[in-house]
């Protein structure tokens, strides 16, 4: 027997913990043996299953660059078992990491091409892995545009790294927070995340949308782009099927005849239509 | 003479057992513990069941254990230290009178666990079995296998396939090499077959579909959802069809023990049951009793022979005498072949 067993997980030292809105933190993690950072690549949109020891294990993307190396970055809302576990750890504590798994977004295939994405609230770590491997290689792309909603200024994720996309000249951000969810010193939009993309109205001529968000957020966001003239095809989104393996054998995650960990979870809205309503 | 025959005198089937047993293999069989049925580790013939149909639970365990350690955590001054079982200590097993469909069974268990990562400790355990399996000579109302392409003496999956004689000694037909090294390595057990060896009659089990077309039908199916609902009104979401099912694979990965020292294991699971897909902000995908129902049909009759060529059903019956609510799973695909499009 050659093959390894694929549930054992890399040993990931935390390096640093960023607080990013109520409930949600950043961990920078580093590989405990340097041989298996050094082995280690992964490209954007895949996911991983980060452990507690004796709490469990739970699904999220790699919300860090693939260019930038040394270290992979996750962000998490405290929500369920393995989740509060996480938020109870501290700097220099080991958690468990199996990855990288699921397909990827396909960024060679863009070159030349604006960007456009679109996310709403937990769901920017997805995107920010891309928008960041994206920036990364600016010179591939023409326009890059951000739109980027949460229900309140205080649930907006990566404030600082808002900050520094709204400063430079060659993104074009737009921020906003659901009615209600303003504070009196908001200085970005104020509307759900459709209502704003409606309203600004961005060209699809030789554009790719990404699209990151709530179930509900995807729904009426879709039919704008469709206006818009955004086809299926050059419309991409990220799905978050309940995972256990990550490796297309628990059964959780299925869709019709795909598996969300092996298809996905980068589909293109075209690939989407064709799947049960079951995500 | 077909040398891919030989036969088995009745009377040294309790030779076969010591033999395989002195040789360090583990021999599960069919044994009646009170009431029940099933593969329990046996050494002499005279514990093998007689008169039943099927074992309630299906021999998957033996490759597929119903709680498997994944590896062991220890969490200490020197930090965190991962350590994983030696699966080459395993012992050889002998699945001895298997029934075909149990054997077939194991078809879509591998294209599970090998169809794109491959599992190791699923491959491993499944290197150590050798099943000697036994034509069915009877069957019950719930048997079906002949609908899903197999039979009571189909030889899929079975490294051995037995079939009982009218004298009562055994044809034994040798379908794999892991087959022939054990029928070699007994040359005094295993005798040349008599040219005119005629087995006794098979159990006859009706045709009630064709899963073939089946599988086409369900493809256009998905969206009815009157014929859905009206089959899985009386459903529990129990899963005790899952856990019986020879095809079934779904699990749950948990933790146990504490944060300084633990296991991290893999459980059966099903789709039937409520949380399976339910995502930690309450959103479910398949939130009521009829859309899982589909999705069990579906997955098995549908996606995973479009997905993996195989079929997740070998027709063995067991998930409808284990309902508890007696929804019988071969009426169920009948009236799918029935519904008007």
């Amino acid at each position: 027997m050659n093959d390894a067993n694929l549930y054992l997980p890399y040993l990931m030292r935390i390096e640093n913990i960023t607080d990013e809105a109520p409930g949600v933190k950043t961990f920078r993690l580093t590989f405990q043996n340097p041989e298996e950072g050094e082995k280690f690549d992964f490209k954007s949109g895949q996911f991983g299953e980060y452990s507690v020891f004796g709490e469990g294990e739970s699904t999220f993307c790699i919300a860090s660059s693939p260019t930038r190396k040394g270290y992979i970055e996750c962000t998490f809302r405290q929500a369920g078992r393995v989740t509060n576990a996480l938020s109870n750890l501290e700097i220099g504590d080991t958690i468990g990491f199996r990855g990288p798994y699921g397909n990827i977004f396909p960024i060679e295939d863009w070159k030349g091409k604006n960007l456009l994405f679109i996310a709403g609230g937990i769901a920017l770590p997805p995107m920010r892995c891309l928008i960041w491997n994206c920036l990364d290689l600016r010179d591939w792309f023409k326009d890059v545009s951000i739109i980027y909603g949460a229900k309140t200024v205080a649930d907006l994720v990566y404030k600082h790294e808002l900050d520094e996309w709204s400063k430079r000249p060659d993104v074009k951000l737009i921020t906003t927070v659901d009615p209600g969810g303003e504070t009196p010193d908001w200085k970005g939009d104020i509307g759900f995340v459709p209502t704003v993309l409606d309203k600004v109205a961005p060209s699809s001529k030789d554009t790719i949308a990404i699209v990151c968000g709530p179930p509900i957020m995807i729904k009426f966001t879709f039919p704008v782009l469709t206006k818009l003239g955004f086809g299926p095809d050059v419309v991409y989104t990220t799905l978050e099927n309940r995972m256990k393996c990550g490796i297309g054998k628990c059964g959780r995650c299925n869709v019709g005849k795909y598996f969300v960990c092996k298809d996905g979870p980068v589909f293109t809205f075209s690939l989407l239509k064709e799947l049960p309503p079951e995500y | 003479m077909d040398t891919n025959k030989k036969l088995l005198k009745s009377q040294s089937l309790k030779d076969l057992l010591g033999k395989l047993t002195q040789s360090g293999k583990t021999v599960y069989a069919p044994k009646k513990v009170r009431e029940q049925v099933d593969f329990q580790s046996i050494t002499s013939p005279e514990e093998l069941a007689q008169d039943y149909v099927q074992t309630v639970q299906s021999p998957k365990s033996a490759v597929f254990p119903r709680v498997e350690e994944l590896f062991r955590f220890r969490n200490g001054p020197e930090g965190v230290k991962l350590s994983e079982r030696d699966m080459s200590a395993l012992p050889e097993i002998v699945l001895f009178g298997a029934r075909p469909c149990d054997a077939a069974g194991l078809q879509p268990l591998r294209a599970i666990f090998t169809w794109d990562y491959q599992d190791a400790l699923f491959k491993s355990r499944m290197e150590k079995v050798t099943i000697i399996s036994l034509a069915c000579q009877t069957s019950d109302e719930y048997c079906f296998c002949t609908s899903v392409g197999l039979g009571p003496g189909d030889p899929t999956g079975s490294d051995i396939l037995l079939t009982k004689l009218p004298n009562g000694d055994y044809l034994a037909e040798i379908i794999t090499d892991k087959g022939k090294s054990l029928t070699d390595s007994m040359p005094e057990l295993f005798l040349p077959a008599p040219a005119d060896a005629k087995p006794a009659a098979l159990a006859d089990v009706q045709v009630k579909f064709n899963h073939e077309e089946l599988s086409k039908k369900l493809a256009s199916l998905f969206d009815r959802t009157d014929l859905w609902v009206g089959q899985s009104l009386r459903c529990l979401g129990c899963g005790a069809c899952a856990f019986v099912c020879p095809a079934c694979a779904c699990f749950d990965v948990q933790d146990e023990g504490t944060t300084h020292d633990g296991v991290r294991l893999r459980c059966w699971d099903s789709c039937g049951c409520s949380l399976f897909t339910l995502h930690t902000s309450g959103h479910n995908p398949r939130e009521v009793q009829s859309q899982r129902w589909r999705q069990r049909v579906m997955h098995k009759f549908s996606y995973m022979p479009e997905r993996l060529n195989v079929f997740g059903c070998v027709g063995c019956g067991r998930c409808s005498r284990a309902c508890p609510v007696d929804m019988d799973i071969k009426e169920h695909l009948t009236a799918v072949m029935e519904v008007k499009a």
